[in-house]
Parts: structure tokens; C-alpha cells; sequence
């Protein structure tokens, strides 16, 4: 995985906010095209601060960012933008618009997509997570689970590069959690997937990284880092009561 | 303080008018050093805030209702171009969709509420915040001075456009007593509710205040489980602003201080008579304003209660123009100097441009 | 964070007058109430012209009378300061009922009351057969300033959230006994006003982070076309056009 066909590389990022707090302490990973990559990490290790690095919304205060081999500055924020699809965690601040239609096609249209062109795109998203029939929908008269597919598909309509998910099965039951699982195995672009949620990360993702006091402090098999007991208490990783990841078939 | 149509002739309203456009040109140029992609929905929550704050309409001296003005809110956290943008976003918005404050009365408005009071307060503040210790408490500090004073200077205005078009011929001193009395008042609790906000927000995220701007951290990098000091990186926006725009606002804040004390010399003379004694010798009812606060969602947060102390008009009035004014020009001479002596080079500001604005661009050329 | 809900003062309906673009709308009461402000104050007979206009406007809309009324009371504190003028105005004085009473100040009192309301009538009209999001295309494509309606957009979405949150804070604050009586008690609710303030701002922000992160750069993005037809421009001109004929007939009668 060299840099240019990498969909993501951040390096030797460090971040402080205007108050003073320092949030990142000089990260450094590499994505490659089509990856699913868990990130773990303790709450406060600076994970959503990474994240809203990655689009530029937060400026590195030292290091850099680079999509798909384009480094994430002011003059290519509009591209940067489109190639990398955040999913928040609350869909509530995703869904923002009236209708669901509306939402989804906020994007496309931000970078100028109009007419057949626009409805085309946001058919396809909508196809893509399920929820072609609830186009015309106000998002907030949607169920939590539905709430958050919609929101991928809002993402999904920019055609993104590399798709990042905060917290993606947080408040899902246990349907929703599979369904959710399903759409993201089916899709296929690059996904960072940023959570708590261990058991997820080892079904989704064949790679995880560990966040922790803002830098990366392990990068391996998602199964093999859940197994190391050291680093998983090290980091404050606690696996769910009774779960065994060496129990677990990850090859499907 | 809302001006409703009909209330100041045409001549008057159209004249406010093009003080308005031109301070709300001017604005939309300033804002760019000010706003940020970040903190551009700050300046929506600001105007919201102002907005709602206006609903909590308190009753003041002889039976008249008062509510906060906001500008100096605004100046403080948004910055004073921004500020105005905000002020006159939310008066645009209260005549069109609430009704309040009349249409062709916009500019009248937008010049009073939404000029006169983020100049004034800025000056001060921006004046006190140079002369007081480098604290968050001087910032909190400098708040209130600078909002307490920021709305008898609004009220001095309406009396001189009041003077100039008012369309129905009561006495000058009449007019400005009541107003500039009232508005004391007002000022004292625009003033509390001004220093807390600022302050609760500087004790959590100093980052949010335009006011006091200029903290940063060297950062560092944890290398092998140590901290090191990380390579500089390119110097973030300057706190204060490029010294042209800074001149500019001087300029302004000299001419309206000046108008201000021309007024005052005018009108302080005059008989103050009893537009109070009327108000509550006739009962000018309470209640009836409570009605329409009645069906707004954000009645409910209820100040409406508050009884407020009786001063005599006539000297709360006389009191407080004189203390604006006396403020007003010291503070302003005060940091004049020091500006004179300390002229350095501030850096230039950021090259970044605010798309947005791109529209004003031209017009903004033509007033200045 | 409701940005499509519709604002308290929207009435839903599918009116001659709600179908009508937000653009025209504005600047048809804009032009009205710059015609009735211009109406000579004597002109009495034209003012009640005018009322007959608003109200067939009204008709046309389907607003009862009753809903027109009620939003009509914001002008109420201004009422009370139009019915002092009589007292305190200067110059030649009349006695009403043993009551001695100015007339420039009666006049005056008349002057403001008629432009006053008629000016209130036109704006409820517009509030309740506009949608806000529809109000705010419609300042776009009346070239207000970009930025001026970024403001504004954003100022009503977060008016929902700081009504939620100052609901929450004000059943916090009641269940522990605090009572917004008194002037001691501004302490205290001005500390909330920063409490307030921290909250609305946090929750609003994320929204925004939500936006830009899907190229929000400054201005909403134009997904269904407003366009107004020659026809709807004629329709909503009408109004003004009317009343400016009256106020023509006002300044030669």
C-alpha cells in the first residue's frame, strides 16, 4: 500500500483546540482502497477529532492528511469533501432537511449535480440502504434505524472514496444492527469505522487500529488485537460479558 | 424599541434607510476577517439568541415595556461586523414574519438597534478590554460596561431621529426622557444578562468569543510515549483586526459619539415633563401586553413578572446620558492614544475570502 | 433540529395566495406598505381602502378573521404608546370629554395606529401563507446578500433548539423551587442565558459539522427550482398596485 493509491494517509497529525486542549498527539495511519478498518478507542481518545480531520473541517495544526492522493487543504476542500462521506453518530444532526429526498440529494446538489442527473443519484442511494419507498418522508417521522440509513445513503449519494462511520450501530436494536451490517458489506468503497462496539468492529472490519491519548498504539487483525488482553485493558477496551473472539468465525 | 411604520416620516425612514444599507455593506466586507466556516453558524445562534431575548419583554419604569437590544451581545461574541449583520438579520426577520417593527421602518431600526448599539458597545469594550489587566474577568467586566451604556445610546438616537421626523409634534425633552430614562433601566439589564452569557461562555469555550481571541497553545507530539514539541505551524488568524478596519471603526465610532454628544448638548436642556406622570396616572395596562407573549413559544421563559424599580425618569435620563458620553469619549481617546504609541505591525489579516459575501463586494466599494 | 417544520404562524393551506412564489409575495407587501406609509394622514377614507384590500386578501388566502386578529396583538404595546400622543403632543388642544387633549397629537395617534395596523395586517398575512424556508428562497432571489441569509437560516433553525432547550432548563430550574419573580432573581436567569447559550451552540454545531461535511459552502443548495411567471408576478403585484391607485386618490383629493 503505497500513498498514491491509498485511500487514506494521515501522518504525524496534531491537533489542539482553540482552547487549549490538545486532542491529537501526532497520528499516523494508512488506508488502502476497498479496506474496512475499525477504529477503537477509550472515549477521549481523540477519535471524532480525527475524524472531522479528515475532511477538513478540522485544520492539522501539524502534520497532514491525504485522500486518495490529495492532501486535505483549503483549495481542494469542495473535493475533499465529496470523496470522503462522514456518517455521524447522531443521525438527528445528519437529517436536516424536510423531506428524505431532500436530504439525500443535499450533497449531489452542493457540488452542482441538477435535474434527471440529481434524481438518478438520489434513486441509487436510497436503493443502496433500502429505503427507495420513503423518499417523500420527513426524516424526523422515521425509526432510529431507518434515521441512520438514511443518513448513509446522504452520504452515499456523493460517491464517495473512503466512507467514515462515527459510532454506526450505537442505539440500533439488533435487526437494524444486521440490516446495517449487510447494506455496509454490500457497498463497495473504502469504509473507517470508528466505535466502541467490539463485537461490530470484529464482524465488520478485517482490520482495526486503537486510538488512544491522540496517537495510534496498535494496527493488526481486528481478532488478534481483541485477543490481546494486555492491550484491550491497557486502553480501556472492554469486550461485552461472556463475548469470545476467539470464538468467532470472521472469514464470511 | 421597535419602530412601527408610520411612526417616522419618509424622509427620515428613507434617509435611516441608506445609513443602514450602507452599515450592513460595510459589514458583510468586515465579516470575512471575522467569520470562519466554523463559526459562521455563530453568527445564526447569536441573531437567535438576540431574537429570543427580545421576546422577554420586561416591564420598566411608567408602565412601558423593555426588552434587550443585544448589540452589544453580539459585538463581543461575533465581532462587530458580524454583530450588526445579526442585529439586522433579526430585526428583518420581526418585521416580515412577526410584524414588529414596521417594514418601511427598517432602516430606522437597523440604525438604532442594530448599528448605534454594536458601535457604541464595541468602542467601550474593545477600550476597556486595552486598559483592564489581560483576565477573563476583565473581559466579563468590559461586557457589562460596554452593554449598560449601549442602550441609552440607542435611545438618544431614536429621540434625535424622533426630533428630525417624528410625525406627531410632542416636546423634544418629552420624548427623551421618557426614552433615555427607560432605557437606563433597560441598559442595566441588558447589561447583567450581556457580562453572564459572555462570561459563561468564555468559562467554557473561549474559543467562541470574538472579544478575547488570541489564546494558543504550542502543540506537541507524543513520540515513544513522550512529549515533544511539535514544528510550529502557520500562524492562525490574527486576534484583532487588520488596522485599517480598525481605523475605520474608530472613524465611525468618533462621528457617532459625536452626533451623540450633539444631540445631548441640544435636548438635555429642555423641560423634562411628565410623559411618566401620564403613563401611570392613565394606567397604561400591563396586561394587555401580555396577551401576544401568551401564544409565542418562547413566553415561557418568564421574565415577564419582574417588577421593575421606579426611578425618576428625568434623572436616570440625565445620569445616563451623561455617563455614556463621558465613557464614551474617554475610553475613546484613552485607547486612541495608546494605539498611537503602540503602532505596529499587525499582521494583514487572512487572505481567505468569504464567498458569500462576494455579492456586497461592489456596493460595499461605492459607500465607503 | 426542525429546519422543514412549519413556523407557529404558518397556517397550512393550498390558497390562490399560498401557491404564489415567496419572492412575489415579499415584494408585493413590501410595495404596499411603502404605498400606505406614503398616504396622506388626512386621507382617512383611503385607509379604510386599504383595510378592504388586505381583507379580501385574506379571503382569497382562507384566513379566518379570527386567527388575522389574534396575530395582530403583537401591535398592542404600540397602541398604548400612539394612545398617549394625544396627551403629551404639543400645539393646539381640544377638550373630549373634560379631557384636554392635543390635536397634532390625535392626529399623530391616528397616523400611527392606521399605517401601524395595516402594516402588521400585511406582514401576518405573509407569515401565515409562507412557509419559512419558502421565505428565505424568496429573500435569495430578491438579492439579499448571501450572507445575510445564511444568517437568517441558520437564526431559525436554532430558534427550535433553543426553545427545546430553554423548556428543559426551565422545568430543571422550576422542580428546584425557582420562581422568576423579583430582581434578584435576574442573576439567575441570566446565568442560564449562558447555559443556554453553551447548549444551543454545541447542538447546532454538530448539525453544521453535518453540513459542511457534505459541501455546504454558505448557501443552501438550490434543489427544486422557484421560478415566478409573468401571470403570478401580475397576481401578486395586484395588491400593491390597488392601493397605490387609492393612495394616488388620496394625494389629489
Amino acid at each position: 500500500m503505497d500513498a498514491v493509491t491509498a485511500s487514506l494517509d494521515v501522518s504525524g497529525l496534531a491537533y489542539a483546540y482553540p482552547d487549549g486542549h490538545q486532542a491529537l498527539f501526532g497520528v499516523d495511519l494508512v488506508i488502502g482502497r476497498g479496506e474496512r478498518v475499525a477504529l477503537l478507542g477509550p472515549n477521549g481518545a481523540g477519535k471524532t477529532t480525527l475524524v472531522l480531520h479528515l475532511n477538513g473541517i478540522l485544520t492539522a495544526g501539524s502534520g497532514s492528511v491525504t485522500v486518495a492522493g490529495l492532501p486535505v487543504a483549503r483549495e481542494h476542500l469542495a473535493e475533499i469533501r465529496r470523496r470522503v462521506g462522514i456518517v455521524f453518530q447522531d443521525p438527528d444532526d445528519q437529517l436536516f432537511m424536510p423531506s428524505v429526498r431532500e436530504d439525500v440529494a443535499f450533497g449531489p446538489a452542493a457540488s452542482g449535480l441538477r435535474g434527471p442527473e440529481l434524481e438518478a443519484r438520489v434513486e441509487k442511494a436510497l436503493g443502496q440502504v433500502g429505503m427507495a419507498e420513503y423518499v417523500d418522508r420527513p426524516p424526523h417521522h422515521l425509526s432510529f434505524g431507518q434515521r441512520r440509513r438514511v443518513a448513509v445513503a446522504t452520504v452515499l449519494a456523493m460517491e464517495p472514496e473512503i466512507l467514515v462511520l462515527d459510532e454506526p450501530s450505537s442505539n440500533l436494536d439488533p435487526a437494524s444492527r444486521r440490516e446495517l451490517a449487510e447494506i455496509l458489506r454490500s457497498l463497495d468503497v473504502t469504509v473507517l469505522m470508528v466505535t466502541h462496539d467490539l463485537p461490530y468492529a470484529l464482524e465488520m472490519c478485517p482490520r482495526a487500529l486503537v486510538l488512544s491519548e491522540g496517537v495510534i498504539v496498535a494496527d493488526g487483525p481486528t481478532a488478534e488485537l481483541l485477543c490481546d488482553e494486555g492491550l484491550m485493558r491497557a486502553h480501556r477496551l472492554e469486550l461485552p460479558f461472556g463475548f469470545d473472539p476467539r470464538s468467532v468465525d470472521t472469514r464470511s | 424599541m421597535h419602530v412601527p411604520d408610520g411612526f417616522i416620516d419618509i424622509p427620515v425612514s428613507a434617509a435611516t434607510g441608506v445609513i443602514a444599507a450602507g452599515a450592513v455593506a460595510v459589514s458583510l466586507r468586515g465579516t470575512r476577517r471575522e467569520l470562519d466556516e466554523r463559526t459562521a453558524p455563530l453568527a445564526g445562534l447569536v441573531a437567535a439568541f438576540i431574537f429570543a431575548a427580545q421576546m422577554l419583554n420586561f416591564p420598566v419604569a411608567a408602565g412601558t415595556s423593555g426588552h434587550l437590544l443585544g448589540g452589544a451581545l453580539a459585538a463581543i461574541l461575533v465581532g462587530p461586523y458580524t454583530g450588526v449583520l445579526c442585529v439586522s438579520v433579526v430585526l428583518l426577520i420581526q418585521s416580515v414574519l412577526f410584524a414588529d417593527g414596521g417594514l418601511t421602518a427598517l432602516g430606522v431600526n437597523i440604525t438604532n438597534m442594530g448599528v448605534v448599539t454594536v458601535v457604541v458597545a464595541y468602542l467601550i469594550f474593545r477600550g476597556l478590554v486595552k486598559l483592564l489587566p489581560g483576565k477573563r474577568g476583565s473581559v466579563t467586566a468590559a461586557a457589562f460596561a460596554a452593554a449598560l451604556l449601549s442602550v441609552p445610546a440607542a435611545a438618544v438616537t431614536f429621540t434625535g431621529m424622533y426630533m428630525v421626523g417624528g410625525t406627531t409634534d410632542v416636546a423634544a425633552g418629552t420624548v427623551f426622557t421618557a426614552m433615555v430614562g427607560v432605557h437606563t433601566l433597560i441598559g442595566i439589564g441588558e447589561a447583567t444578562i450581556t457580562a453572564l452569557t459572555v462570561g459563561a461562555v468564555i468559562a467554557v469555550r473561549p474559543d467562541l468569543v470574538y472579544g478575547a481571541r488570541g489564546l494558543t497553545v504550542p502543540l506537541q507530539l507524543r513520540v515513544g510515549g513522550r512529549l515533544v514539541d511539535a514544528a510550529p505551524a502557520p500562524a492562525p488568524a490574527p486576534a484583532a483586526a487588520p488596522p485599517r478596519s480598525s481605523r475605520k471603526v474608530w472613524l465611525t465610532g468618533l462621528g457617532v459619539s459625536l452626533v451623540l454628544a450633539g444631540f445631548v448638548s441640544f435636548y438635555a436642556s429642555s423641560d423634562p415633563d411628565g410623559l411618566e406622570k401620564v403613563a401611570t396616572d392613565k394606567g397604561i395596562d400591563k396586561e394587555a401586553e401580555d396577551h401576544w407573549l401568551g401564544d409565542w413559544p418562547l413566553a415561557d421563559y418568564g421574565v415577564e413578572d419582574i417588577t421593575g424599580a421606579r426611578l425618576s425618569g428625568g434623572l436616570a435620563g440625565v445620569i445616563g446620558v451623561g455617563v455614556t458620553v463621558a465613557a464614551g469619549s474617554g475610553v475613546f481617546w484613552a485607547v486612541r492614544r495608546r494605539r498611537n504609541s503602540a503602532q505596529s505591525a499587525d499582521s494583514a489579516g487572512s487572505g481567505e475570502s468569504w464567498k458569500a459575501a462576494g455579492g456586497a463586494e461592489s456596493r460595499a466599494e461605492k459607500t465607503v | 433540529m426542525g429546519a422543514g417544520h412549519a413556523h407557529r404562524l404558518y397556517r397550512h393551506g393550498h390558497s390562490p395566495v399560498h401557491r404564489l412564489p415567496p419572492h412575489c409575495k415579499l415584494a408585493a407587501v413590501l410595495c404596499f406598505v411603502v404605498v400606505v406609509v406614503s398616504t396622506p394622514r388626512e386621507a382617512m377614507w383611503a385607509f379604510a381602502l386599504y383595510a378592504v384590500l388586505l381583507g379580501a386578501v385574506a379571503g382569497v388566502a382562507r384566513i379566518p378573521a379570527g386567527f388575522l386578529l389574534k396575530r395582530m396583538l403583537i401591535e398592542v404595546p404600540f397602541v398604548a404608546f400612539a394612545v398617549l400622543m394625544p396627551f403629551v403632543a404639543q400645539g393646539e388642544r381640544v377638550e373630549v370629554m373634560g379631557v384636554s387633549l392635543s390635536v397634532s397629537g390625535l392626529w399623530g395617534a391616528w397616523n400611527v395606529l392606521a399605517k401601524g395596523t395595516l402594516g402588521v395586517a400585511a406582514s401576518v398575512i405573509l407569515a401565515s401563507t409562507t412557509e419559512l424556508r419558502e421565505l428565505l428562497l424568496g429573500l435569495q432571489r430578491l438579492k439579499l446578500p448571501p450572507l445575510l441569509v445564511q444568517i437568517a437560516s441558520f437564526m431559525i433553525r436554532y430558534g427550535d433548539v433553543i426553545t427545546d432547550e430553554m423548556r428543559r432548563m426551565r422545568i430543571a430550574r422550576e422542580s428546584r423551587g425557582f420562581d422568576s419573580r423579583g430582581i434578584r432573581q435576574w442573576g439567575v436567569l441570566g446565568k442560564s442565558a449562558g447555559a443556554l447559550f453553551i447548549r444551543s451552540y454545541e447542538r447546532g454545531e454538530r448539525v453544521h459539522l453535518a453540513m459542511m461535511s457534505r459541501g455546504y459552502a454558505g448557501s443552501m443548495p438550490v434543489i427544486d427550482e422557484v421560478t415566478a411567471s409573468r401571470a403570478q408576478w401580475a397576481r401578486a403585484l395586484a395588491l400593491p398596485l390597488s392601493a397605490l391607485a387609492v393612495c394616488l386618490l388620496g394625494w389629489t383629493l
